[in-house]
């Protein structure tokens, strides 16, 4: 089973890399509000079992994909499309 | 009789940058300094331990975060947990944070530049085994390098480091975006301390400045008490 991380800086954080990519996309012409940047892990899980995976996925990011003290994770699962 | 060399390990990480200058530093203040590689799952006989700069693993991921796990890293937290004297310096110091050995965590300059001088430091502890050489409210100046040195605890967890009064090393001027301009902290215990600054560029005058052997001394001298304390 596939899994996507997507780990950001928690709502609050300052975010200088969000910050300098909005103020480019402005000098661009675009109208864009805050933007935050983040980072996607992309992971092949051995578990076909959803509730195991995501178990395990979420130690993975407990344990060293994200650090609680600054960033925020969503895991999505993606069953086998063949 | 001449006073007794304290031994004190250098952690090697594929990666690391300042492992030789921390080295030649400590010996140049009267330490029997030695190298221990990042795969030893145990120290060898230490009165203390130094995490030096670098980029361990790349800095990938977050800087530290890879290193953490390295196996000399749970004999280090073992030898804290006793006691052990630990310090660690740049990247060193993002370790012990990631570890959560030290409280915080060390991001991206606020700048998002890479920060190469010499910074001004206030001491704002003098009764740490890393700053009993530095008089209270002393100015050092010691050299930075880095990209991501911006410390960071949220209210709560600032707070509590004040009232504990955990914050060591203060830069007297903005350098990277760290709260309350947060360069050096200890634990609770204060056996354990990480700062950005890079106390090993910084004994010998030649360098610009020889601030940095008070950091590194009063070191050298905590470890020798702690060796003569054992024997």
């Amino acid at each position: 089973m596939r899994a996507v991380v997507l780990v950001r800086p928690k709502d609050g954080i300052l975010d200088p890399q969000g910050q300098a990519v909005e103020s480019s996309l402005r000098q661009l012409g675009f109208a864009v509000g805050e933007a935050r940047v983040g980072r996607i892990v992309d992971l092949e899980v051995e578990s076909n079992d959803v509730t195991v995976a995501r178990a395990e996925v979420e130690r993975m990011c407990e344990q060293l994909l994200a650090n609680p003290l600054i960033e925020s994770y969503e895991i999505e699962l993606r069953g086998d499309a063949g | 009789m001449t006073s007794p060399q304290p031994r004190i390990g250098v952690l090697r990480f594929p990666g690391a940058c300042d492992d030789r200058d921390a080295l030649w530093a400590l010996s140049a203040l009267d330490a029997e300094a030695l190298f221990v590689w990042h795969t030893e799952t145990e120290l060898p006989h230490l009165d203390a331990v130094l995490l030096p700069g670098g980029f361990s693993y790349g800095d990938y991921l977050r800087c530290g975060a890879i290193a953490r796990f390295a196996p000399a890293m749970k004999a280090v937290a073992a030898f804290a947990s006793e006691g052990g004297l630990v310090l660690g310096v740049c990247n060193g110091f993002q370790i012990l944070c990631e570890a959560g050995l030290l409280p915080g965590v060390l991001r991206r300059n606020e700048s998002l530049s890479f920060v190469c001088r010499d910074v001004p430091l206030v001491v704002e502890r003098t009764d740490t085994p890393f700053t009993s050489r530095c008089a209270e409210g002393e100015c050092l100046t010691i050299p930075v390098k880095h990209g991501e040195g911006c410390w960071f605890a949220d209210d709560a967890l600032y707070e509590e480091l004040e009232t504990n009064r955990q914050v060591v090393l203060r830069y007297t001027e903005p350098v990277n975006g760290s709260r309350n301009d947060v360069a050096g902290v200890v634990n609770e215990r204060g056996n354990v301390m990480g700062l950005m600054p890079h106390p090993e560029h910084a004994v010998d005058p030649l360098l610009g400045s020889a601030d940095g052997a008070l950091i590194l001394s009063s070191l050298v001298e905590a470890a020798r008490d702690r060796y003569l304390a054992s024997v």
